[in-house]
This record gives structure tokens, sequence and C-alpha cells, in this order.
């Protein structure tokens, strides 16, 4: 037996709140996660801020969506959290932490799950702010006549059950995205391939499906984890969406869990 | 005892001796890695499945009644004598005419219809305001057949272009700018002497002013000389293209030379081409003169939106794209690696001269992905024609040499942007954030483009795309760009409708610069820095 992998739950030394406190404290320490958390807010806020400033009520134009426009820096900021998501793992089997990691506790998915709760946890904290900032962005920048017809004169408000609806799922959108980055960046082990994996599966599937009519457009509308989880940014119509909010957002929870659950098979039965 | 003067072009020899070890070099780190190798192929693959799923998630159909029965295919594009797709449907009114001769009349008024269909509609003249397209067009043509795509010339009066010379659907000589009003009415004519076809035009048709000349080789003895009058879509409200027609009334119909017996003809061209049109055209004489209406084109064809499907052009870029991110995380990594592992260490002690191991470096991955980009273009490339036309797509005839072209586009638009990551690499060292540097600088502008302001649609979002395709590197895709210009028809030349706004050189001069900038400021770190 060279495994020391039983079902039992961790007994020896490293217990759940040990395993987190002690992930916590190497994510917590680590410079680039400041500065990446960080950078989420800020890179979304500004790209909000210059979408919002750009854009102008075309006469006769379809009304926009004032909420879903203000938010439209998380469609960058996702990028920036990805990036955190992967290196939480990734980083480890770059220096060679992992083995030490996986020596400290044997039970290698109470490594994983630590991981994911930290970083979701520490993700939407950064996303709220993210989110909270782009919306006051929005707030403040959009014309008071708003640029949807149908809200004549309404501001951008969390008052507004939908814009509710729309900022919380943004905040849990970011964290699944962090999520979903880590299951693939512990199956790849790679930084470098699982940045460009991890990136390529957010922002190629919306190109395909503008590239591409019928059907096939609106089935990979539905199943792409971005397209499908910013559904829930959607405040006016939701209706004409390719899939509901909350099923939307679903659909990228189904995308990080099968991620998480097969990286954490691979890290279990794989050779760290 | 070496001569003093020898010193620099010795010294000269001495870099390119060492040059050559270290490209052997970093071929052989590059070459030995196996994963690089494999992504590689995966990069190619990519390209061309993807490409495949785009092009096969096309169809060109149209559907009746209900939308039950639909028929896959594009209608007929008719195709000019130089083999480019061309717009050619007009009301003719002619006669034909052996040898040489000329052709003079008088246009009184020209008006015109707006369809107010809505966009879907079958349009209709029930359906219609007045108005007329800046490019209708009413005058005299001479052509060997009325054949659609055939030669031909023509003096016409335009609704917005004053009086017009135009030949085989490219050359266009401007006259005066003029209105036709019903007081001041336009006399124009048309002249055939051999091979060689004059217009004219004048205000009270005694003094002539000659408008434009144009060689037509090759024409019969027997040609078909006439009225016509022809109104093109036009685009002025937002959403796409609008039908229009003219009517204009002509008088003093006087046609010189050997007039063939079988009389006045009147035929309408290309009634059920892809060219949308308002109402049929029609042809009758009013007193001593004839009223035409008409409603199509004679130029250029560029508004393919019209056919409903897309082209080549808007069909590789997204497997490029996939291919890129794969090159990028590559020659990111034949830095980063070596930085992680140390081996720059040992890379710096064996080739001192940093500058060269940074040249090697990009030399390498440089010609690497110029040969993975352009084979796999020319792998995607047959594989996408063939896949849309399948689905019934149109796809615009270019040339041996435009795809070429394209195919060496793709090359270097691989090229440069692996330079460009490998630039980037040696700045940031660390993979993670060598990897997504890459990626957002060199790829996300061409995502954002139609992945993410494209969806909002409107206007404003047109401008911002055309600017990324203009001052980013997503500018490098115009390499891509096969869709003619044309300055006779009033189209807008945006990214969607196919239009990069850059020349491929141009675009491809704008990617280049990001890559040189990247790997300038990598070799001056390279230098300064220890590693």
């Amino acid at each position: 037996m060279t495994t020391g992998r039983t079902a039992v739950a961790p007994a020896s030394g490293a217990t759940w709140p040990a395993t987190i406190r002690a992930e916590w404290t190497k994510l917590r320490t680590l410079p680039s996660t400041g500065w990446l958390l960080a950078g989420t807010a800020a890179l979304s806020i500004a790209v909000s801020a210059a979408i919002v400033g750009t854009t102008h009520q075309s006469a006769g134009g379809g009304g926009q969506d004032p909420t879903n426009l203000a938010l439209t820096g998380i469609d960058l900021g996702q990028a920036v959290i990805a990036v955190l998501g992967v290196l939480t793992m990734s980083e480890e089997y770059g220096t060679g932490m992992i083995r030490m990691t996986l020596t400290a506790t044997p039970h290698r998915a109470t490594v994983l799950v630590a991981k994911g709760l930290n970083l979701a946890g520490l993700t939407a904290l950064a996303g709220s702010a993210a989110v909270a900032g782009s919306l006051i962005v929005g707030r403040l920048m959009l014309p008071d006549s708003s640029l949807d017809p149908a809200h004549a004169g309404a501001l951008v408000s969390i008052a507004h059950a939908a814009t509710l609806r729309a900022a919380v799922g943004s905040v849990i959108y970011l964290a699944l995205i962090a999520l979903l980055a880590l299951g693939i960046a512990t199956a790849i082990r790679d930084t470098a391939v699982a940045i460009g994996a991890v990136l390529a599966i957010l922002y190629l599937p919306p190109l395909l499906a503008q590239l591409v009519s019928g059907h096939l457009h609106q089935h990979i509308q539905q199943i792409a984890p971005m397209t499908a989880g910013l559904a829930i940014r959607v405040t006016t119509d939701p209706s004409a969406q390719p899939i509901a909010p909350w099923a939307g957002l679903g659909v990228l929870a189904a995308w990080a869990t099968g991620a998480l659950v097969a990286g954490g098979f691979l890290l279990i039965f794989r050779d760290a | 005892m070496t001569a003093p003067t020898a010193t620099s072009d010795s010294a000269g020899r001495a870099e390119r001796r060492n040059f050559v070890p270290a490209l052997r070099a970093e071929w052989t780190k590059f070459r030995t890695v196996r994963g690089w190798l494999i992504s590689l192929v995966v990069a190619a693959a990519l390209c061309v499945v993807f490409t495949f799923v785009v092009a096969n998630g096309n169809h060109t159909g149209s559907c009746t009644g209900s939308g039950t029965t639909c028929q896959s295919g594009h209608p007929f594009v008719p195709t000019g004598p130089d083999g480019k797709a061309v717009a050619d449907s007009y009301q003719y009114f002619g006669h034909a005419l052996t040898d040489d001769g000329n052709l003079t009349v008088r246009i009184t008024s020209l008006t015109g219809l707006i369809s107010t269909a809505r966009p879907g509609a079958a349009p209709s003249i029930s359906a219609s305001r007045p108005g007329l397209a800046e490019w209708s067009k009413a005058g005299i043509l001479l052509t060997p057949t009325t054949k659609q795509g055939s030669s031909y010339a023509a003096v016409a009066a335009t609704a917005g272009h004053g009086s017009r010379f135009q030949s085989d659907y490219t050359h266009d000589q401007a006259g005066v700018p003029a209105t036709i009003t019903s007081t001041s009415g336009r006399w124009l004519r048309l002249t055939r002497a051999g091979d060689t076809i004059t217009g004219y035009r004048s205000t009270d048709g005694i003094t002539w002013h000659k408008l434009g000349t144009s060689q037509l080789a090759g024409l019969p003895r027997t040609v078909d000389v006439g009225l016509f009058v022809t109104s093109p879509v036009t685009y002025q409200e937002a959403g796409g293209e609008v039908p229009t027609q003219a009517t204009a009334t002509f008088d003093h119909l006087t046609l010189n030379g050997n007039p063939q017996t079988d009389g006045w003809q009147s035929r309408t061209i290309g009634a059920h081409d892809y060219y949308p049109k308002l109402g049929a055209g029609s042809a009758r004489r009013s007193g001593a003169g004839v009223v035409l209406s008409g409603s199509g084109d004679i130029a250029p064809a560029v508004n393919l939106a019209a056919l409903g499907g897309n082209t080549l052009s808007s069909t590789l870029p997204f497997g490029i794209l996939v291919a890129l991110i794969v090159l990028v995380v590559v020659a990111t990594m034949i830095v980063t690696t070596e930085y992680r592992r140390g081996l720059i260490r040992t890379t710096l002690t064996a080739t001192p001269r940093r500058g060269s191991v940074l040249v090697a470096k990009a030399v390498v991955i440089g010609v690497v992905a110029l040969v993975v980009g352009a084979l796999a273009a020319a792998l995607a490339i047959p594989l996408a024609i063939h896949t849309l036309g399948s689905g019934g797509n149109y796809i615009f005839p270019a040339s041996a040499i435009t795809w070429v072209r394209v195919i060496a586009g793709t090359g270097a638009v691989a090229a440069l942007t692996a330079v460009g990551a490998l630039g980037i690499g040696t700045i940031l060292r660390s993979g993670a954030a060598s990897v997504t540097a890459s990626i957002v600088v060199f790829a996300l502008p061409t995502f954002l483009g139609p992945g993410i302001l494209g969806s909002g649609g409107s206007d404003g979002s047109g401008g911002a795309m055309s600017w990324l395709y203009r001052f980013t590197p997503a500018a490098g895709l115009s390499a891509l760009g096969v869709l003619p210009r044309s300055s006779v028809v009033d189209f807008p030349f945006t990214l969607a409708n196919g239009y990069y706004p850059l020349s491929p050189g141009a675009g491809l001069a704008v990617l280049a610069a990001y890559s040189a900038a990247a790997i300038g400021f990598a070799s001056y770190l390279l230098r300064r820095r220890d590693a």
C-alpha cells in the first residue's frame, strides 16, 4: 500500500478547519492574490465606465438594458478572476509545493474543496466591489431619461428587482468562473496552458455563436459558460434571451462542478 | 595583423558566427519538447475544425409560404467580364445596331419610389414613398448582348452624382453635378466608332461636352444600344437595404447609323437575380417619348448582405483565433519555462550576446508560426469553400492570387502574434502573467469585436468595432479581407458587412508595430536585467 487514501475523513493532523486555514494562509500571503482581486474590481469598473460613457441612444434605435450595460465590465473582469483561479492550483505544481500540501493533507479532495471555498469567498468579495462600483458608475453616467424607453426615467437602481438579481447573480457568476478555472487548472496543472484553456472556453463560444446561424447559434449561447451565465445580467425582457437568468447561471454552475469533479478525480488518481 | 578598417566587418562576421549556433540551439530546444510539437499540430487542427464548424453552421436558403417549404441555395449572382461578381439588373428599351452609329436622347424627368416595407417583408410598390436613391441611373447603354454580366458602356444621368460615363461595372467618369427638372432636361449621347464608345452630355441638345470614352475590346459588328433605367438599394434608414425604383421620361430619341429592322424592344434584365428590387420593370411609349421604370443596379456586387450568408472572410478568422491562442501559449512558454527551470542562465552563458538569444527565439517561433498558420489556412480555406457551398451559401469569386494572399496573410498574422507573445513572455517572465497578457493584447481585441460589442448591434458599437480593427492587434485580420470596394455603389463598407477598415498591408503593419514594440522592450530588459 503506497497510498494513504482511506474513506474516512482526515483524522491524522489535517482536519477540515486546519486545511481551510492552511489554504487561506497560502492564498492570502501570495502578493499576486491581492493584486488580481483589486485588478478584477478596477478593470470591471473601468470597462463599465468606458462602455457606459461611449454609448449613446440613437434615435429610433431599440432600447438598451441599462443594468446590463453598466455591468459590461464583468466581461473583462472575469479574465482576471480566471487567472486567480488557475494560479491557486497551478502555482503549487510550478513550485513543487503540491507535494508538501498533499503530504500534510493526504485526503486530496479536502485540499481541492478548501481551495475552492477560499477562492470563492475572496472572489465574491472582489466581485461585490466590482458589481457595486459598476452599478454606481452606471447610475451616475447613464442619462436621466434612461436608455430603455420602457423604463423611462428609471435610473439604474438596486431597488429594481431585476437589477438586484443581476447584481447578486453577477457576483455568483464571478465566483463560479473562479471555481471553473480552479477545476481546469487542477486537471491541466500547467499555468500557461490552463490559462489559455480557460480564456478560450470563456471567450471563444460567444464569438462562435456570432458566426453561425439558426439553431446552432442558440444552442451555443445556451450551453457556453459565459453566454449562459451572463443571462443573469439581463433586466429587460429576459424572455427574448436564449436562456432564462437563473437557468443560465445553473449551466455555468454545471460547468464549474464538472471541471472541479474532473480535476478532483485526476488529483486523487494521479501522482502529484 | 588585421587591418583596422576591417574591424567592423569582422565584428559583423563574428556576430553572424555567434548567431547561427544560437539559432540552432533554440531550434533544438524547441523541437525536442514533444508537447510543443503536439501543440502545433493541435493549433492547425483546431483552426481547420473550427473553420469547418462555422462554415457548417451557415446555411442559405429561401423559404416560401409559412416557411415549411425551404429551398437550399442562393439566388443567381452574375459574373462580370473580369470574373468578379456584379449587379446587372435594369429596365432596357433598345435597338440592335450594326457598325458605327450613335443614340441621342433627352431625359425630362427622373422620379423614384423608396420601399417602406418592414425588414423581412417582400417589398412592393404599394408600400413605398416617393424618393430617389443617390445612384439611381437613367441613360443610354451599349452592350454586345443584354445577357447579365456582359461588357457594356453607358452614359447616364444620376439622381445624386450628376452625369456619369461608366463601363464594365468598375470604370466611372464623372461629369458636372446637375439635377434634372421638368424645365431643364438633360441631353445624353452615346457614340460607337469601332471598339471605341464615347459618351456626351448637353443641356440644350446643341453644345455637347464629352464625358468619357472607353474601349470595349472584341465588340461584335451588331450590338444592342438603348435606354436604361435602374435604381439601387439605399441604406438611409438603419436596418439594412431598402430597395428603390426609378422612373425616367425620355424624348427626342434619335438613333443614327445602321439599325436592324426588328425595331425597339423592351426587356427587364435580371428580374430574378439576387439583387433586391422594388416592383417589376416596365417600359411604355407616351406620345413622342418613352417612360421606363426600373430597379436594380449596374455595378460591382458589394452588397452581399443581400445574399444573407456569411462569406469566407467571416468564416476563417474564428478558426485562426483558436489556433492563435495555442500559438500564444507555446510562444510565451519557450521563454517563461527557461526562467522557471533556470535554463535561461545556461542559455545566456552559452550565448552571452543576449540580443542574439532573443532574435534566435523570435526567428524559430516566427517561422514555425508562419508555417503552421499558412498550412492551417491552406487546409481550412478549401474545406470552408466546399462546406459553405454545400450549405447553399454564395462564395465571393476570388482569384487564386487572392487566396494565396489570404494564406500568406494568415501565416503572417500567426508569426507576428507569436513573436509578440514571445516578447511579452520575456518582459514578464512568469507564465501566468505572460499568457494572460498575450491573450489580452493579441487575441482579446478580436474577440471583443463581434463577440461582445457586436452583440449590442447598435450604431455606437459599430464605431468601437471599427476602432478595434484599426488600432489594436486585431487590425492584422485585415489580411483576410477579400471583398472588393467600389466608389460607384452607395454601400456602408463596414465591418458588419465584411469589410475591414484597413487594407491588408496596413493592418499587418499595425500588428507588426505591436510585435516590434513587445520584442524591442523585451530585448532592452533582457540586456539590462539579471537573469
